[in-house]
């Protein structure tokens, strides 16, 4: 099968959508959208079983010839490839089909479905380029998509300047990718990843162009990922409408610098120094998101933060080597989080438009089917035993055990954090007693089927998730389906870990352990003692600086936005308006002086002027015949 | 190649041309009436036809004569839109001066 079909579908929904959307019945639509991002997926299921260990490429055409340098438009299937367009076209349906009923009456509803369309594009044109030059040609396109759809109510200012915050903070991701690309096409002379790879194998380069190549690319997969220093975009971005947070900004497009990662394996694994600058970033990263998310009030704050946190999980997982586990939780992790932040949608859509947890409560009677799927999510995401949460999760604290002690201690913790601040979220919706004055408890309602079905796949995923890669301990014959499955496409492979049967089972109980503290803390605290989170102006200490999200958005803006404003300001003031405006002001007066002065000859004398004409060809004849 | 034309000695046809030229010359210059001057500058050009056909004809060379027609033709064209332009004036402005029509100045 071609390969680009896979792509043309979701461009072609976004042109129809985009140009005849407005006059075609909203079901059309939406049903249109949906079914052009389903097909892509049946179709990639069908390859399942024809993806062998040598990927299936399709026929190149060339997309750009600079001197020696030939890049082509080429797409590559291989399994790492295969399994995200599985979730990105998979997730990408259930959220097109939740669309439908969670947008149905906002004004842009065809802009929406053809913005979608056009990110499922972008999405598998990264994850099925055959060379960086088409990763970074779909890096920009979903880029372009997330500015989109996060500022889609541009009417509320702040929306848009969410938006144009998402956009910079990726640029300057971007920018750092860009660079990695120059130094590979320098060193490498391709951008195609086989023959990259192979000459990267090869270890015939000095050790700083691997560590350096890779330090750029990661600079990039922070922006998009959302890694210290550039997450601070992604908790804006949830100015989006919600469906958008769950597939853009929770399952697909934020997994990308994972993927990065991931298909660099034989880069990273060469260069220690930058995988282990990935650790401690992601270690960070991870902690710093998850003590934010202990304090936030809004709903999909709350999940924003503890993606960010997750995606942390996934790095720290990438900085010990443990790259199947990486995707491991890439996978399960856009299950549970596609799953609760479209839960958190039909709370939102329920309340109408009320996301603040402290003006919810005892929801789980009006919302039956939202409170039980949610309720999965949040057990997989704290991880439960045996969700699929907590094997992903699991597998990747015994690599960090593996790596180090106080590595794996921080996880653990992080992990903790996790269970902690999802179930105080969790107590305070669908718990207790309900507190909006501002709503009635009896308006509040279930959401419509079409919102409802995509909960209860997603819920079924989060519950099962694990299947694709069980632990050794539980079965001998499929354990560790993924982890085989994506082998042969690795030269170096995952690092090896080894340790005691015991000390596994220990690992497991202290996780098991950690779970259980945070779901009996926070029952007893928002349950039994009927606690309620606190308004804003009784904050003291601690609480403060978490519910302020350490005040790191309020120290850019002095460190990077004032300065730069100023700057600015001072440009226009002085370099624009004194500079150049007064000298081009100058030279369109002495035009018109010039002008005014020259037209006296004008006369409208046509006798004078044929005068003129008479003794200048004279003149001219003159010195025609004496000169 | 004796024809009846150089009987007449060539400095004839150029002093005679030259006078002609001139007449036109100054009346474009000096005189105010348009529909004059519009018969000047014919008178100018028809002078110049005039030296052409000359010249051609002493030197045995058709290019001067065929030149010729060429001139006929624009100053016809150009008689036209004179004339009309004029009618056009005229019934404005009931005016045929040029100096009448000096809206252009700048």
């Amino acid at each position: 099968m071609n390969l680009y079909i896979l792509l043309a579908l979701p461009l072609l929904g976004f042109t129809i959508n985009g140009l005849f959307g407005k006059q075609l019945p909203k079901f059309v639509v939406g049903a249109l959208a949906s079914s052009l991002v389903f097909i892509p997926f049946v179709l990639a299921l069908t390859l399942w079983s024809e993806v062998k260990e040598a990927a299936i490429v399709s026929q190149p055409f060339t997309f750009l010839q600079v001197g020696d340098l030939n890049i082509e438009f080429k797409l590559m299937l291989d399994r790492l490839s295969l399994i995200m367009t599985l979730i990105i076209t998979g997730i990408g349906t259930l959220i097109h089909l939740y669309s439908m009923a969670y947008m149905a009456d906002d004004a842009g509803y065809y802009k929406f479905f053809s913005y979608l369309n056009l990110f499922i594009f972008n999405m598998l044109i990264l994850v099925l380029g055959a060379n960086f030059m088409m990763l970074f040609f779909g890096w920009e396109g979903v880029g372009l998509c997330s500015y989109l759809l996060i500022g889609f109510w541009y009417h509320n200012p702040d929306f848009g300047y969410a938006a144009r915050k998402a956009f910079v903070m990726n640029r300057i991701g971007d920018l750092g990718l860009l660079l990695g690309l120059f130094m590979i096409i320098q060193h490498f002379g391709s951008l195609d990843y086989q023959v990259v790879f192979s000459e990267i194998a090869k270890v015939s380069h000095p050790q700083w162009v691997y560590t350096s190549i890779a330090v750029l690319l990661f600079v990039g997969a922070m922006g998009k990922s959302a890694q210290i220093p550039l997450y601070t975009w992604l908790p804006d971005a949830m100015a989006g409408p919600t469906p958008v947070s769950a597939l853009i900004h929770a399952a697909t497009m934020v997994t990308a610098g994972v993927y990065l990662v991931v298909r660099s394996e034989v880069l990273y694994t060469l260069a220690p120094m930058a995988r282990d600058l990935i650790l401690y970033v992601g270690l960070a990263t991870s902690l710093l998101a998850a003590f934010i998310g202990l304090k936030q009030n809004d709903i999909k704050k709350v999940l924003a933060y503890s993606t960010v946190s997750q995606l942390g999980l996934m790095f720290i997982a990438l900085g010990c080597g443990a790259y199947s586990a990486a995707m491991f939780h890439l996978a399960t992790h856009a299950f549970f989080k596609a799953l609760l932040f479209l839960g958190s949608g039909s709370v939102i859509h329920g309340m109408h438009h009320e996301q603040d947890i402290r003006k919810m409560g005892g929801l789980r009677k009006a919302m039956p089917l939202t409170y039980v799927t949610f309720l999965i999510g949040t057990l997989a995401i704290s991880g439960f035993p045996f969700l699929s949460g907590f094997f992903s999760k699991d597998e990747i604290l015994l690599h960090t055990f593996h790596h180090s002690p106080w590595v794996y201690g921080l996880s653990v913790f992080s992990a903790g954090l996790t269970g902690i601040y999802m179930f105080r979220m969790f107590f305070l919706t669908f718990h207790g007693t309900y507190r909006n004055d501002h709503y009635a408890f009896e308006k509040v309602h279930e959401s419509p089927i079409l919102m409802t079905l995509p909960l209860m796949v997603l819920a079924a995923l989060s519950l099962s998730g694990g299947l694709l890669n069980l632990p050794h301990y539980l079965t001998h014959s499929h354990s560790e389906a993924l982890a085989h499955w994506l082998e042969p496409l690795f030269v170096f492979g995952d690092a090896a870990v080894h340790v005691e049967p015991s000390t596994e089972w220990a690992l497991l109980g202290v996780a098991v352990s950690v779970f259980v503290i945070a779901f009996v803390w926070m029952r007893q605290k928002y349950v039994v003692q009927g606690r309620v989170a606190e308004n804003d102006d009784q904050m003291s200490g601690s609480a403060k600086l978490l519910a302020h999200k350490f005040y790191v958005d309020e120290l850019y803006d002095s460190l990077f936005a004032k300065p730069l404003q100023a700057l600015g300001t001072w440009t226009y003031r002085v370099l624009d308006r004194k500079g150049f405006v007064a000298f081009t002001d100058l030279m369109g007066k002495v035009t018109h002086w010039k002008g005014q002065t020259l037209a006296r000859i004008q006369s409208g004398n046509i006798e004078l002027y044929l005068i003129i004409m008479v003794l200048a060809a004279a003149l001219m004849l003159g010195i025609e015949l004496f000169a | 190649m004796n024809t009846v034309f150089q009987q007449v000695d060539i400095s004839h046809y150029i002093y005679l041309s030259t006078v002609l030229f001139s007449i036109g010359l100054f009346g474009v210059l000096f005189r105010r009436n348009a529909i004059v001057l519009l018969m000047c500058i014919e008178l100018m050009l028809n002078s110049v036809n005039l030296l052409l056909t000359a010249l051609s004809t002493y030197m045995g060379d058709a290019g001067g004569q065929l030149f010729v027609f060429f001139i006929m033709v624009v100053a016809a064209a150009e008689a036209a839109v004179g004339l009309a332009i004029l009618v056009m004036v005229y019934r404005n402005t009931r005016n045929t001066t040029v100096n009448f029509l000096s809206n252009l100045k700048g």
